[in-house]
């Protein structure tokens, strides 16, 4: 019913900045609009949007600023760096359906301004789940994270050198990126090994970046996309995935708290696919901190349990590896937009035209976030 | 962005009694009093079998070190002024697969600040102890247990 039956023709971006003087409405009309424009398509020929919960302009501003045709869809999915594949999915299932014809998926963040971080505005007396954690010094996504983290050194003997290969990967693909944040900013293990803790086990570099910026896509029929003047990417298989008693972030609670609901997610995703695990060319995962991306190589299969670790430090996630990663530099050294940028990677990938580009790329995973309810897709050309 | 530490509510029904009995120096554990399970954080309704009713259970406050944070600045203020410290997941000895989140705590006071995390190991024994930190609020937290 969805496999192959939309196609993603068009990304845009702003550029990417600590620090950006336009507001988060102006950073989405920018790139919608280079989105659109990439694809060859009219602003009036919209007629669905998605976008995250989190986002702070509503769809209509996105609609009248943009001057689109009459909506028939629009959805917002939850949980930050988990929505962008449940956002892009959603929309291709309405694609698909023929309920809607369009679509545009877009994410607009300013993070450089520390108030914008969401943990900061935790208040002074918190009646949902965070109350188990945060009182008690679990402030931030980072800490959080950290808990797993160690856990997993524990149980499968992750060292901190090996850790450090997929931020020290990225790096480098980020310093061949001209668009990325971290272009001119080499990373070796040295430096990364004296880097600052932010949260034991977790230091400054297997964080993600604060900046500015926006990115989106643009989607219709594949029927449709073979018209359009450039190479349609296709959406071949997508879900998302809850795992079962999942609590968001601070997820210590179920039978095994290493099981995260990309668990759930993969076995659904691979359900509907062609693709295997081993036939991926390339794969974009969510990486706000550097263990996601451990964890999701193997919940999705690309590793056994405990082996990502060892599958990293042996280059496998570098451009001549068995499956690059996070190719533009990821959230850890081009940009933080929620993984939006790691979607746009993606397409650049399949199309042939990615800064770092590996010969001959097909198909693509892009995973979200591990450790909040998520999605993936499947992309092919 | 609040100067103090952030604090739980404590008067909802589906966990009042867990706040009240750690004013009291007592770990409770909600369990279903139709089906028995054992759960932590608490639901309004059992997953199992869907029951509503429920018993609090008295916890030992033994438990095992599952895993834990060093968490370092930017922090709230609140939390900054509590470095070095530790948060830890400990998986309760009587409650076996069953966590809970809490502070490592230094002193007779139940202070969390300046724990050194240097020689923790997971696995590692420790023992509940609270911290009373509002007129509503003791939270619960671990001490490492005495050597055997
Ligand atoms: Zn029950």
């Amino acid at each position: 019913m969805l496999k192959d039956r939309s196609a993603i023709v068009g990304v845009g971006c702003t550029a990417f900045a600590k620090n950006l003087a336009e507001s988060e409405l102006e950073l989405a009309c920018g790139a919608i609009k280079a989105a659109l424009d990439d694809a060859g398509i009219a602003p009036r020929e919209v007629d669905a949007v998605a976008s995250f919960t989190q986002e702070e302009t509503p769809e209509f501003e996105i609609a009248r600023n943009l001057g689109f045709g009459e909506l028939h869809a629009f959805s917002q999915v939850a949980h930050g760096g988990g929505a962008i594949c449940g956002a892009v999915g959603q929309a291709a299932v309405a694609v698909a359906a023929g309920v809607a014809r369009t679509a545009v998926v877009w994410r607009a963040r300013k993070r450089g301004d520390p108030s914008k971080r969401q943990w900061a505005a935790v208040r002074a007396r918190v009646s949902d789940h965070w109350k188990w954690s945060r009182p008690h010094g679990l402030l931030r996504p980072v800490d959080e994270v950290a808990v797993l983290a160690r856990r997993y050194m524990h149980e499968y003997g992750l060292t901190r050198e090996q850790l450090a290969s997929v931020a020290l990967t990225q790096r480098a693909y980020a310093n061949a990126n001209p668009g990325a944040l971290m272009r001119g900013r080499p990373l070796d293990l040295e430096s990364y090994m004296a880097g600052r803790m932010i949260s034991d086990p977790l230091c400054i570099f297997d964080n993600c970046l604060e900046s500015d910026g926006a990115a989106a896509i643009v989607l219709t029929s594949t029927e449709r996309a073979r018209d359009l003047c450039r190479p349609p990417v296709l959406i071949h298989a997508f879900s998302q995935g809850m795992s079962r008693q999942h609590q968001l972030m601070s997820d210590y609670h179920g039978a095994d708290p290493l099981r995260s609901s990309s668990w759930a997610t993969a076995a659904n995703l691979w359900r509907q696919s062609d693709i295997g695990p081993d036939g991926l060319d390339v794969a974009q995962i969510y990486d706000a901190f550097s263990p996601m991306v451990l964890f999701c190589l193997e919940a999705y299969g690309v590793c056994a349990r405990g082996e990502a670790g060892a599958f990293a430090a042996a280059g496998e996630l570098g451009p001549g590896g068995r499956l690059p990663t996070n190719t533009s530099g990821g959230s850890l050294s081009e940009v933080y937009l929620h993984g939006a940028n790691l979607l746009v990677e993606a397409v650049r990938q399949l199309r042939g035209e990615a800064a770092t580009q590996i010969e001959g790329a097909r198909a693509c995973l892009v995973a979200t976030c591990d450790s909040t309810p998520n999605g993936a897709l499947i992309l092919r050309r | 962005m609040i100067e103090e530490r952030p604090l739980p509510t404590t008067d909802e029904p589906v966990d009042a009694a867990f706040w009240r009995a750690n004013l009291e120096g007592r770990l409770l554990v909600q369990t279903c009093a139709a089906c028995g399970l054992a759960r932590h954080p608490p639901r309004a309704m059992c997953p199992d079998c869907q029951s509503m009713a429920v018993e609090w259970r008295a916890a030992s406050g033994r438990g095992r070190l599952w895993s834990w944070a060093v968490p370092a600045p930017p922090l709230l203020p609140a939390f900054a002024a509590l470095t070095p410290y530790v948060t830890a997941v400990v998986e309760l000895d009587d409650y076996p697969g069953l966590r809970l989140v809490g502070p490592m705590l230094v002193g007779k006071a139940g202070d969390m600040a300046g724990f050194d995390a240097s020689a923790l190991r997971i696995g590692q024994a420790v023992q509940v102890g609270f911290s009373r930190i509002a007129e509503d609020v003791a939270l619960p937290g671990w001490r490492l247990a005495d050597p055997q």
